[in-house]
């Protein structure tokens, strides 16, 4: 077997840009360093606009026209043991890499299915565009087809003749997800897999992710603004602010002890469903604009608890909690021992500068 | 004892569609207080919206009557329309698509403002403009009023599409999904600054949203109503209807939220199941209670016999036959409960 200390996929200061102009430029991601192990699921969390679907396109070298890694490394595991660097690999090897090692449900991509394409096609399209095209015949991309969709329990002979549009915003995603595991890549990147569905239809997801998880063993990262999702979903959580991960840790550490006041403050966030209803206060203002980024510790304009020094250097993530497997909680804060999700630790933000820190 | 400001009584919305026809909304029968807040809930498409849309007058429902302060609608004087137009503002689902992109914040608040005659000049004005921006935390004003909407962060867009609600003086505000787009840091700001306004300016809200932790939070001191299929299945005070659902959809709607809580994520898997995920089209209704088909307590021969009338059960009022049962209750009297005292509060939900 596998040594325990090698990772699937080794992320090293990983740097992503996108032009916005002849000459001009806006860093997305910077700095990113993730070790992901085989089995675990990574959730990627944080406000709209701090970069998840950027970093998580960039794992797959699926980033837009316009969008470019500046710099970095990405080292994936294959399934034959061997290394590689998604970096230095040519077309062709991408074309090959992506779908069988790794593969994506893009954001929103329930609506993007291409409307005048029966599912069928979809899976068709998929598995010759990514494997060997003589294999795919007909009858076989039906078989392979109709057993990927009984595993996420659908019926195979409604689905495939179907067109998206006759379909359930829910079916519509667990066949995305099917098809997105077709040729079993050891890593699987999920951009908001229940946004925008129906309470029991993401409940219902939910639980086929957890049971493809454990029949097929991939990995996982999965992005989502929701964090009773990545409760529910994740063994590791990583909050991502205006481009960076300012702090990483196992599920537990980060919902129950965060160490970044930004965490800590989308967790208090949160309103609850069961229980008490407690008095709930924001984060204040509003994340920056990537063209006027803050000097130093990039939140400091809404941080309750920073200083002077908070303003002068960039913060870099610092080890809190060395633990085995890439799950150490690490947390970029000059006052991470001041930060706590009880009240009067200065976690919980007042509200009452709302408004203040909004130039962006 | 405080008069209802909003009355809907007997509501229905059938469209004429191709496919036939659809009862969007089956029947329904709320009200909504002076400063309290009633939350409606349910999945896409069980008629929130539409519901909503008759009730601040942009539809003309098919069936049953929407009361202003006691006066019915669609038999208003044009006097008597006007000031419904002015008192009850609708607030859309959409905070991108409410704004025009080509008028600036002032432009925006006033238009209403200058329609209404409610101010005299145009120092009052953007006065005026300013004020509001000052209640929705867009401050200092000065540093809004000139800008369009796409120099404006989605959450500061939708609390100029408040604004602009908020510069008529309503008296009621009915909100659709309004903060279902908004990260969770805005929200929670966003929807204390709504309470502010419930309970300091007295405004009483139908408020729409399919997030039951939203509903909770804001309609804590008012009543939820649960929608499935264009029917009211459970309704009663926050607390009671969120802390001990009743009802087999409020129960299943309920355990399936995911809190941040991992431990909790871990021992909550045995989820009760439903028999089926797909809800049923409103075009071919299932016969008896409509969510036979996928409830786990179905009783065949009672549950899809006939359909369940929404009555007093347990504090709350509630359609489902095999609950009332077990609460004892046999007969099946349709009308409403008495539900209030002299001061407004809820007191007596079960008969
Ligand atoms: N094609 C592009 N050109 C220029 N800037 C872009 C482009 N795509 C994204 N950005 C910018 O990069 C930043 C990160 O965007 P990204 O889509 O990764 O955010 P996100 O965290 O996924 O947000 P959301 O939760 O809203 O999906 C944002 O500031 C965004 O405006
Ligand atoms: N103008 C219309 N014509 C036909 N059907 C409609 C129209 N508006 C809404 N509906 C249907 O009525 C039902 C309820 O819709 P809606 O009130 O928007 O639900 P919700 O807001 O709860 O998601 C849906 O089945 C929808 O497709
Ligand atoms: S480094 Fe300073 S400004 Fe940044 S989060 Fe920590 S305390 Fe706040
Ligand atoms: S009436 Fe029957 S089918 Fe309907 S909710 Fe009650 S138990 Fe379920
Ligand atoms: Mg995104
Ligand atoms: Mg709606």
């Amino acid at each position: 077997m596998r040594p325990v200390n090698d990772p699937i996929l080794s992320v090293r200061d990983l740097e992503i840009a996108y032009r916005t102009g002849r000459k001009e430029s806006v860093t997305a991601v910077s700095g990113v360093d993730l070790d992901l192990y085989q089995g675990q699921s990574l959730a990627l969390v944080g406000e709209s606009g701090c970069g998840k679907t950027t970093l998580g396109l960039g794992l797959l070298r699926l980033l837009p026209k316009l969008g470019r890694i500046t710099s970095g490394t990405l080292l994936y595991r294959l399934k034959d043991g061997s290394h590689a660097d998604l970096l230095g690999m040519g077309k062709e090897e991408l074309r090959r890499f992506r779908w069988n090692q790794a593969a994506m449900v893009f954001q929103g991509a329930m609506n993007a299915f291409n409307p005048v394409a029966r599912i069928f096609d979809h899976f068709a399209d998929t598995l010759r565009d990514h494997a060997d095209r003589k294999r795919w015949t007909k009858r076989a991309v039906e078989r392979k087809a109709g057993e990927l969709l009984e595993t996420v329990r659908l019926d195979p002979d409604r689905v495939l003749p179907s067109y998206p549009h006759e379909l359930s915003g829910g079916m519509k995603q667990r066949a995305l997800i099917a098809l997105a595991i077709a040729l079993d890549p050891q890593v699987l990147v999920l951009d908001e897999p229940t946004t925008a569905l129906d309470l029991l239809t993401q409940r219902q997801i939910v639980q086929q992710l957890h049971e493809l998880r454990g029949k097929f063993g991939f990995t996982m990262v999965f992005i989502t603004h929701d964090l009773g999702l990545a409760a529910e979903l994740a063994d590791r959580v990583a909050t991502m602010y205006a481009g960076r991960i300012i702090e990483t840790g196992s599920a537990r550490d980060i919902f129950y002890s965060p160490k970044h006041p930004y965490t800590a403050g989308l967790i208090n966030a949160v309103m609850p469903v069961h229980g008490d209803r407690p008095a709930l206060e924001s984060v204040p203002g509003y994340p920056p604009s990537l063209k006027a980024m803050p000097p130093g510790c990039a939140f400091h304009p809404r941080c309750a608890l920073a200083t002077e020094e908070c303003k002068l250097a960039p913060v870099a993530l610092d080890v809190l909690a060395e633990r085995p497997e890439g799950m150490t909680h690490a947390a970029a804060c000059l006052h991470h021992d001041r930060v706590g999700l009880d009240g009067g630790t200065g976690a919980r933000l007042p509200s009452s500068t709302e408004g203040e820190a909004t130039n962006a | 004892m405080p008069d209802p400001i909003l009355q809907l009584s007997g509501l229905e919305q059938v469209f004429d569609t191709k496919k036939g026809k659809v009862p969007a909304v089956g029947g329904i029968d709320l009200d909504v207080e002076p400063g309290k807040v009633l939350c409606l809930v349910g999945e896409s498409g069980c008629g929130k919206t539409t519901t909503a849309r008759a009730a601040a007058g942009l539809t003309r429902p098919t069936a049953g009557r929407v009361a202003f302060r006691g006066k019915t609608v669609a038999q208003m004087d044009a006097a008597e329309r006007f000031t419904y137009r002015r008192a009850v503002q609708y607030i859309h689902q959409d905070p991108y698509a409410a704004l025009n992109p080509t008028r600036t914040v002032y432009s925006t608040l006033t238009a209403g403002l200058r329609r209404h005659r409610l101010v005299k000049s145009k120092g009052e004005a953007r006065e005026r403009a300013a004020d509001i921006l000052r209640l929705v935390d867009l401050t200092p004003p000065a540093s809004y009023l000139d800008s369009y909407p796409h120099q404006l962060s989605g959450g500061q867009r939708q609390r100029v599409n408040i604004a602009r609600s908020l510069a008529m003086n309503p008296e009621l505000l009915i909100c659709d999904e309004s903060t279902s787009m908004l990260d969770v840091s805005i929200r929670v700001s966003l929807l204390n600054t709504l309470g502010r306004l419930r309970d300091e300016l007295n405004v009483g809200f139908l408020f729409i949203t399919h997030d039951l932790a939203v509903a909770k939070y804001f309609a804590w001191d008012g009543e939820i109503a649960v929608m499935y299929l264009g029917k009211v299945v459970e309704h009663g005070p926050t607390p009671q209807v969120i802390g001990d659902p009743q009802h087999p959809y409020t129960k299943a709607l309920i355990g399936a939220v995911c809190e941040p809580d991992p431990d909790l994520a871990r021992s909550n898997r045995a989820v009760s199941t439903l028999r089926s995920a797909e809800i049923p089209s409103l075009t071919d209704l299932p016969s008896g209670c409509t969510f036979h088909p996928r409830c786990p307590a179905f009783e065949g021969g009672l549950c899809d016999a006939d359909a369940p009338p929404l009555q007093p059960v347990g504090g709350r009022r509630l359609a489902c036959h095999v609950v009332a049962r077990d609460h004892g209750r046999t007969d099946r009297g349709h009308g409403r409960p008495a539900r209030r005292d002299g001061g407004g509060q809820v007191t007596t939900w079960s008969a």
